[in-house]
């Protein structure tokens, strides 16, 4: 998708897949039928450079053709380079300027607070994402108005645009901050379906506290020149890469 | 266009914009329980304590955090709910444009703005406060509708001509005690300008605080034998073109007047209409690229040239460049 397109965020992208496939097919209340059941829960992309990897979710749901993915940057696309709300595919929300879907899932948490529905809000963020002075706001106003309907799903890669994270704005320690804000806290392997469910599990059992789920994740997994390279955050794969991933992924 | 009564301005009473919305949001909360409120810790600043007071469950306290109260809001208005979300203009939409932009403007969020302070209408507080580009900033994005009320009658009015519409407001509110210059029953239509005096030498097309001070210079400018019209324009987007054009097809002359910087404003707005309508003089009446200062609000309209006198000059000055008029 990312290589017919030319251009976007393959390591993100990969690393956040597992996570995705988890919470599409284990974990959220979705309708692929009825994307806009009023009784759906919410999936926010508040790192939304990662769309390729959510509209490989979402066509795998079923909630569009797989074919369509390939449109994916083109103009009049519902593939759009990041997140561009289109509920007709299960697209919540607009993004691209970070730190911002974690507001609006706060809002969405609140919202069923509010008519005591019991749908949950699942947002993904990056740890890059997290330098944004915002994303402690929304942290803030989770913790203080209880949303335990509130589940942060950060995406703990280690990179981000221009280099390693630690190097651009260290975050360590990442957990402790979370915690400090009141939030219950959990760490796990973000490829391993088991570490995966326990945490939301936990996310599920919580009463009262927001939810932070830190997946330690391998940007660019399954393919070794791609892992773990802050270089790959914003490029795609040529045609030869290309061929030698798609080996690498189908071993 | 829209001609509306006002009131007898001799007997002049006072009441602060922000609280005319205020009581708009009491009054519309109980009929629409949809209404929801947020504020970054000025709740009574912006007149919101008396539905947080009334509407506990549905009031959201943010604490000093502009940004994220307006995604909140988003987030809220795509999950059914109509939220206000208020602060001081300098701050919201000042500091929380980019989530205004990206997490309610690009999705048509259903999120009021209702933002005080804004003007010189909080002298005192100095420089940082006194937010004069917030509608050249509002202006200027899809999707968001831009209403300036003149008065908190017409404040209130615009509290529920905002609910009409299924997307973004911004509602631009001055802190000051100001003139109530509408009658009670005068109508409030949501994009159509107000007509409030005729004339043919000059349109003098305003809003906000400065309606006021145009309907003085209007009196002054007849006492000259000059007929001065007066177009309060509440709604500056959508603009109502046509009421504009047509009434300054007859002047051929027109002042724009507003408490805000001379770029992008009502002026800017107007001057676009014009430059690609009907080319004519306009002469503004706005802050020349500056900022203020601590001072009272009166003392900065004087040094800023808000006036009502700086009003008549600019009338005498579009009137003197005149061409071609019918």
């Amino acid at each position: 998708m990312l290589s017919v397109a030319g251009s976007g965020h393959t390591g993100g992208s990969m690393g956040i897949a597992d996570i995705l496939t988890y919470l599409y097919f284990s974990e959220m209340r979705v309708n692929p039928q009825d994307p806009q059941m009023p009784e759906r829960d919410r999936f926010v992309l508040s790192a939304a450079h990662m769309a390729p990897a959510l509209y490989a979710s979402l066509a795998e749901a079923g909630f569009f053709p797989q074919d369509e993915l390939l449109s994916l940057r083109r103009m009049g696309s519902r593939m759009q380079g990041h997140t561009v709300r289109n509920m007709t595919i299960g697209v919540e929300t607009t993004g691209g300027s970070l730190g911002q879907g974690v507001s609006i899932a706060c809002g969405m948490a609140a919202a069923a607070k509010i008519d005591h529905k019991d749908w949950r809000v699942f947002c993904v963020l990056g740890d890059g994402e997290s330098n944004e002075g915002s994303v402690w706001e929304a942290a803030l106003f989770a913790a203080k108005f209880e949303l335990d309907n509130l589940i942060f799903i950060i995406d703990r890669n280690n990179i981000q645009l221009s280099g390693n994270a630690e190097d651009i704005m260290p975050m360590t320690p990442m957990a402790d901050k979370w915690k400090a804000f009141n939030w219950q806290t959990i760490e796990c392997n973000g490829h391993d379906y088991q570490d995966i469910a326990t945490a939301f599990l936990k996310a599920k059992e919580e009463k009262h506290r927001p939810t932070c789920i830190i997946a330690n994740t391998v940007p660019g997994k399954g393919v070794s020149f791609i892992e773990n390279k802050w270089e790959w955050h914003g490029k795609v794969p040529n045609e030869e890469q290309l061929k030698t991933a798609l080996l690498e992924l189908g071993n | 266009m829209n001609k509306v009564e006002i009131r007898d301005l001799s007997d002049l009473q006072l009441k602060s914009i922000r609280d005319g919305f205020g009581e708009g949001l009491l009054m519309n909360a109980e009929k629409n329980p949809d209404i929801v409120a947020l504020s970054a810790d000025l709740t009574e600043s912006v007149r919101m304590h008396w539905f947080a007071d009334k509407y506990k469950e549905r009031f959201f306290q943010t604490g000093i955090c502009e940004q994220n109260m307006a995604g909140v809001a988003a987030g809220m208005a795509l999950s059914g709910k109509i939220p206000f979300i208020g602060s001081f203009a300098n701050f919201s939409p000042g500091r929380n444009y980019d989530q205004i932009r990206t997490s309610i403007c690009m999705m048509n969020a259903n999120v009021k703005i209702a933002s005080s302070h804004a003007g010189f209408s909080y002298g005192e507080d100095g420089i940082s406060v006194q937010m004069l580009e917030d509608i050249a900033m509002m202006r200027a994005l899809p999707n968001m509708t831009v209403i300036v009320p003149a008065d908190a009658y017409q404040a209130s009015q615009a509290v529920s001509a905002s609910l009409a519409v299924d997307g973004p407001v911004y509602l631009r509110l001055g802190r000051a005690e100001s003139p109530l210059i509408f009658a009670d029953n005068s109508e409030f239509i949501l994009g159509q300008a107000q007509l409030l005096r005729e004339g043919l030498d000059v349109l003098i097309i305003s809003t906000g605080y400065l309606v006021f001070r145009s309907l003085l210079a209007a009196d002054y400018l007849h006492k000259q034998g000059v007929e001065a019209a007066v177009m309060n324009i509440h709604t500056i987007k959508p603009l109502d073109e046509s009421a504009i054009l047509s009434y300054a097809s007859k002047t051929c002359a027109v002042v724009v007047a507003e408490e805000a910087q001379m770029y992008g404003g009502l002026g800017g707005a107007v001057a676009e209409l014009f430059a690609k309508k009907l080319p004519l003089p306009i002469e503004m009446v706005s802050v020349a690229d500056r900022f203020g200062e601590s001072a009272t609000s009166l003392e900065l309209h004087k040094k800023h040239n808000l006036m009502e006198d700086d009003i008549v000059s600019a009338a005498n000055r579009a009137i003197t460049r005149k061409v071609n008029c019918p």
